[in-house]
């Protein structure tokens, strides 16, 4: 294979994680974050730090970049998940931009504006591989269990879920954990890839840009965002020549997709072999309502 | 008879407005209670109140011998107080059967490891589980339509799929914001039976707000009636119908009838 189209991959790889967390966070929870690139950035300077510094070996650097992000979520969660929807997006918001700068700020530390250097590449096409199986299947087993159930009861119907026993504090906490954790894995994975970090890559567009994916890709459903990652990473690179519109074409994408199809390419269904099989008849049940309508 | 709600001088202000004053009222086990009273008389000020949606300004609330007076909404649920909501409140994108198995997580007592790795137990609970919410389900006449969203069921169906959900908890105490609205005579003369089917085969015991007079009078031992969150009257139903005050607060009285 060669050099590109592994680097293809393991970058698709890598975006995958990342909106997974996003996914689980929004598309399961409800809960908008425009923050989750400073979860990266954590991920990413972190695990860098211990590689280089402190001479450990990647696992360890890799967790100790999940365990980072981990801990600042659990403080942050703490202050802000109690607000309602718009005050919470905004404190990811300005979390995420913090993040930026207070890594520019720590030049001793982080090499500030400059960037981190000489990280060892130690992400292969292996390692990414395992961990988006890793990814997938823990966001899946996850979902489907009473964790995944409570998070969906969440974004239902906040009061309801209240009625019936379910700690939402507790349980909106765990999701924001959980979506940090799979940012700093994607950030650590990113930091040993690239070997050179700069806070600029986690910007707002990034976070916007995993969001986005999310959105586009379908709130609630894991293959959705799967999916959207695979075709949004992969589009600015088959179109090499426009890929400086990246932005310009996921607004419009957005657009769209909210005005004509409010749910994403797979909102709230998963793609499954019984969904592939049921297709056609899908299809020709779609057509039937157009005629009916005309 | 054991006492297992027991309100005590419950108030409840929002700013200079008094929504609740001073009620108190004792349910028995196994009873049905009545509230009624005119629009914004404070009845569903008093159920948010008991579920702890509300913090109230004073006066105790004890279920089952616990003071449960400034606990969280969740942690009132898993005592065992189960409730429905006036305006329906399903998780209208999931299917009948996932809402009531989100009702049930309390019996799903595996850890966080259990689910991820799909450990043994995992997957027995999650069966056990599953198949208690179809059983209840089944009892609610509800169990054809397992796979149907939630918020494309008919507005009758939409109403006894809350009260599934709500009984998934196994209550001791259920309250019922409204169950009859919006029903014409037959179907809430079938509620009523509907009801008191699901509170013998469940052991419950109800509080119901309800403007239905006839389902309040057939179901209903004893009936409380509000009026600008005072409590003006407490009885039974033939005491209730005779009383002047309760009569006046629907009709109007003579001085306010000008």
């Amino acid at each position: 294979m060669s050099g590109y189209v592994e680097g293809v991959i393991i970058l698709i790889g890598i975006n995958i994680i990342a909106v997974l967390g996003v996914s689980i966070l929004t598309g399961f929870t409800r809960l908008f974050s425009f923050g989750n690139a400073g979860f990266m950035a954590i991920g990413a300077y972190a695990s860098a730090i211990l590689t280089t510094k402190f001479n450990m070996p990647f696992l360890i650097s890799l967790l100790g970049g999940m365990l980072m992000a981990a801990l600042i979520s659990l403080a942050l969660g703490k202050l802000t998940l109690g607000l309602k929807g718009d005050y919470f997006l905004i404190t990811t918001l300005g979390f995420g931009e913090c993040t930026r700068v207070l890594i520019e700020f720590l030049d001793p530390i982080t090499g500030g504006a400059r960037g981190y250097a000489g990280i060892p590449q130690k992400t292969t096409l292996l390692i990414v591989l395992i961990s988006v199986a890793l990814a997938i299947t823990v966001a899946r087993n996850l979902l489907n269990s009473k964790y995944g159930r409570n998070l969906k009861a969440i974004r239902e119907q906040e009061i309801a879920a209240d009625a019936v026993g379910i700690d939402t504090a507790r349980f909106k906490q765990l999701s924001f954990t959980v979506s940090a954790i799979y940012a700093g894995w994607a950030g650590a994975l990113f930091a040993h890839y690239y070997m050179f970090i700069t806070p600029a890559m986690f910007n707002l567009d990034k976070s916007s840009e995993l969001t986005i994916t999310v959105v586009i890709g379908g709130l609630g459903s894991l293959t959705g965002s799967v999916i959207a990652t695979t075709v949004l990473t992969l589009l600015p690179e088959v179109l090499r020549s426009v890929a400086n519109y990246r932005m310009l074409f996921y607004g419009i994408a957005v657009v769209l997709i909210i005005t004509l199809r409010p749910n994403g390419l797979m909102g709230y269904k998963e793609l499954s072999a019984s969904w592939i099989k049921n297709l056609p008849i899908q299809v020709r049940r779609m057509f039937r309502c157009r005629k009916e309508v005309a | 008879m054991k006492e297992i709600l027991k309100i005590a001088n419950l108030t409840k202000k929002f700013g200079g407005v008094c929504a609740i004053d001073n009620f108190s009222v004792t349910l028995e086990e196994g009873t049905v209670h009545g509230l009624i009273g005119p629009n914004g008389a404070g009845k569903t000020t008093i159920f948010n109140t008991i579920t702890g949606i509300y913090k109230p300004t004073g006066g105790t609330i004890e279920f089952m011998g616990k003071d449960i007076t400034n606990k969280k909404p969740y942690q009132v649920a898993q005592q065992g107080i189960g409730r429905t909501f006036q305006n329906i409140r399903l998780f209208s994108q999931l299917s009948v059967l996932e809402n009531v198995f989100i009702a049930g997580h309390m019996d799903a007592d595996y850890d966080l490891f259990a689910a991820i790795l799909r450990l043994n137990k995992f997957g027995k609970k999650e069966k056990y589980l599953r198949e208690n919410c179809i059983e209840l389900l089944k009892i609610l006449g509800l169990s054809d339509k397992l796979n149907e969203k939630a918020g494309s069921l008919p507005y009758g169906h939409q109403r006894k799929l809350e009260i599934a959900r709500a009984l998934a908890l196994r209550p001791k105490l259920l309250l019922l914001d409204e169950p009859a609205a919006g029903m014409n005579r037959d179907e809430s003369k079938e509620l009523v039976e509907f009801i008191n089917e699901l509170k013998e085969k469940f052991k419950l015991t109800i509080l119901m707000v309800e403007h239905h007079m006839d389902v309040v009078m057939s179901i209903c031992r004893r009936i409380t009636v509000l009026n600008f969150g005072k409590t003006i009257a407490e009885g039974t139903a033939k005491e209730i119908q005779t009383n002047k005050l309760v009569r006046e607060a629907y009709l109007g009285g003579e001085d306010a009838a000008c």
